[in-house]
C-alpha cells in the first residue's frame, strides 16, 4: 500500500548530519545541472508536480534507495520525457537525432528565466467542494493510506498518518488533489487543512507528551472522529 | 494505471551520475528542447541571488515591526510577496511563531518541500532519509544532532509539508539584542533557525 518514498517514522537511518550554514548550494557541478535541466525541461509543459513527484516515487525501491538526490531527478526527468512522448527510448541511447522538435517552439529561452521562476504555479483553486470541517474539529485519515482512484497511485497521506485521529488546526482553502492530477484525471480541487496528531497518536514511543505532528491532508483523506 | 515495470527508461542512460545529466542536455539541446544558457541562468539564481538571506530579512522584520509580524503570521503569502518574494516553490506561505510554549520544525517526509524564495535551495541533510524518516517521530534527538536542547516546558510541533504549503519558522528573538537595527538583526537568522533545527545566534 506503500513506496519506499513514504520513509516518515522509520527506523534504522542513522543520524542526521548537519551542513555548516555557508556549505555550497551544490556539492558538486552536476547537482546544479541536474535541477537546472529538471526544472527547464519542466517548463516544455508536458507534465504537472504531481505527476514529476509520481515518477521520482516509481523508481524501483532499490534505485530509490542507493541513488542520491539528484540522481533521483535526473532518473526521474528521463522516465518523465519517455513517458510523456517528448522523448522516445531511442533518443536517451543516443540513436537519434532530430534538430527539429514539435516541442522546440516552447524551450525556455535563458531571458525568460528571471520571469518563470518568479511567476511560480500556485495550486489554489476554485471549487464547488464545500468544507465539511471547522477549526478545532476531530477528524480521522483514511485507513489504509492509498490512492483510492487509481491502484498504487500517488497520494500525500503518508502511511505514518493512516488512521490517526486529529483536530482541524487551519483550513487553506482549495487546492490541486494530487491523487487525481498525477494520473490525467484532472485537477479536481477541494479543501485542504493543516491537522494536528499528537505525538502520542502517531508513536508508540512519543519523546514528550504534548508533542504534535502537523500534516497538510485533503478533505477526502478525512473523515469525522 | 501506474506502471511498474522495471526496464525504466532511465537505465538507457549512462550509470555514473555526472554523465547522465550531461547525456540527457546533450540529447536535450540537440532537439532544441532546452537552451544551456537558459541552465546557467538558473543555476546562478539558485547559487547567488535566491537563498536564506530572503528569509533573514523576513524574520529581522518581523522581530522589529509588530504590525508586520502580525500581518506575516496572518497571511505570509502576501506579505513577503510585497517584499518580492515570490515564486517557484513558495507560492503559498505559512510562518509559524516559536515561543517558550512551542518549538516548531519543518520537514516534508515524503520528498523535500522546501520555501525556496525564502531559503534556496535544501541543504542536503534536509533531503537526506534521517531527516526525512526521524523529524516527525523524535525530532528532539534530530534536534539534540544540531546542538538545540529545548526545555521540558516547551512542546514541539513538527509541520509535515505534505502539500504545497510552505512553511517558514519564526525564531524566538535572542536576548540582548534590544535597539539593534533590523540589518544587524538578519546576520543573527541562520537557515537552520528558520527550518527549526537552529535558534538564532546570539550576538557577540
Amino acid at each position: 500500500m506503500t513506496r519506499v518514498h513514504d520513509m516518515g517514522g522509520r527506523f534504522g537511518d542513522g543520524p542526521v548530519v548537519p551542513e555548516a550554514e555557508d556549505s555550497p548550494v551544490f556539492a558538486e557541478d552536476w547537482h546544479g545541472r541536474a535541477l537546472a535541466v529538471t526544472l527547464a525541461a519542466g517548463f516544455l509543459g508536458q507534465w504537472n508536480i504531481d505527476k514529476s513527484r509520481h515518477t521520482r516515487e516509481r523508481l524501483s525501491p532499490k534505485d530509490y534507495a542507493r541513488f542520491s538526490y539528484y540522481e533521483k531527478w535526473i532518473s526521474g526527468l528521463a522516465d518523465l520525457l519517455v513517458d510523456n512522448g517528448v522523448l522516445c527510448p531511442e533518443d536517451l541511447i543516443g540513436d537519434e537525432y532530430d534538430s527539429s522538435h514539435p516541442l522546440s517552439s516552447r524551450v525556455l529561452q535563458a531571458q525568460a528565466v528571471p520571469g518563470a521562476l518568479a511567476k511560480g504555479g500556485p495550486a489554489d483553486r476554485p471549487s464547488d467542494v464545500p468544507a465539511q470541517f471547522e477549526i478545532g474539529q476531530a477528524v480521522q485519515t483514511l485507513h489504509p493510506a492509498a490512492n483510492r482512484l487509481v491502484d498504487g497511485g500517488h497520494t500525500r497521506l503518508p502511511i505514518y498518518a493512516a488512521g490517526a485521529k486529529g483536530r482541524i488546526l487551519r483550513l487553506h482553502g482549495t487546492h490541486v488533489l494530487p491523487d487525481s492530477n498525477a494520473h490525467g484525471l484532472g485537477e479536481a480541487p477541494e479543501p485542504l487543512y493543516a491537522v494536528a496528531f499528537p505525538a502520542s497518536e502517531l508513536w508508540a514511543d512519543p519523546e514528550h507528551p504534548r508533542d504534535e505532528v502537523v500534516l497538510d491532508l485533503w478533505q477526502s483523506y478525512l473523515e469525522p472522529a | 494505471m501506474p506502471h511498474d515495470d522495471h526496464d525504466h527508461p532511465h537505465a538507457l542512460l549512462p550509470p555514473e551520475p555526472a554523465l547522465r545529466v550531461k547525456a540527457l542536455e546533450t540529447i536535450l539541446t540537440r532537439k532544441g528542447l532546452i537552451d544551456p544558457a537558459a541552465l546557467d541562468e538558473i543555476i546562478d539564481t539558485y547559487q547567488n541571488k535566491i537563498g536564506p538571506k530572503n528569509g533573514a530579512r523576513v524574520v529581522a522584520k518581523a522581530w522589529s515591526d509588530p504590525e508586520f509580524k502580525k500581518a506575516l503570521l496572518e497571511d505570509a503569502t502576501q506579505v513577503v510577496a510585497d517584499l518580492g518574494f515570490y515564486g517557484r516553490q513558495g507560492e503559498h506561505m505559512v510562518v509559524v511563531e516559536n515561543t517558550t510554549d512551542q518549538h516548531n520544525m519543518v520537514v516534508c517526509t515524503l520528498c523535500s518541500c522546501y520555501p525556496w524564495p525564502l531559503l534556496g535551495i535544501p541543504p542536503g541533510w534536509y533531503k537526506s532519509d534521517a531527516y526525512r524518516a526521524r523529524a516527525v517521530r523524535e525530532p528532539r534527538k534530530v534536534l539534540a544532532e544540531f546542538g538545540v536542547e529545548l526545555p521540558t516546558k516547551t512542546s514541539v510541533r513538527v509541520w509535515d509539508s505534505t502539500a504545497e504549503i510552505r512553511y517558514l519558522v519564526l525564531p524566538m528573538r535572542p536576548d540582548g539584542t534590544e535597539g539593534m537595527s533590523e540589518d544587524g538583526l538578519a546576520t543573527l537568522v541562520t537557515r537552520d533557525s528558520m527550518i527549526g533545527t537552529g535558534l538564532a545566534r546570539v550576538p557577540a
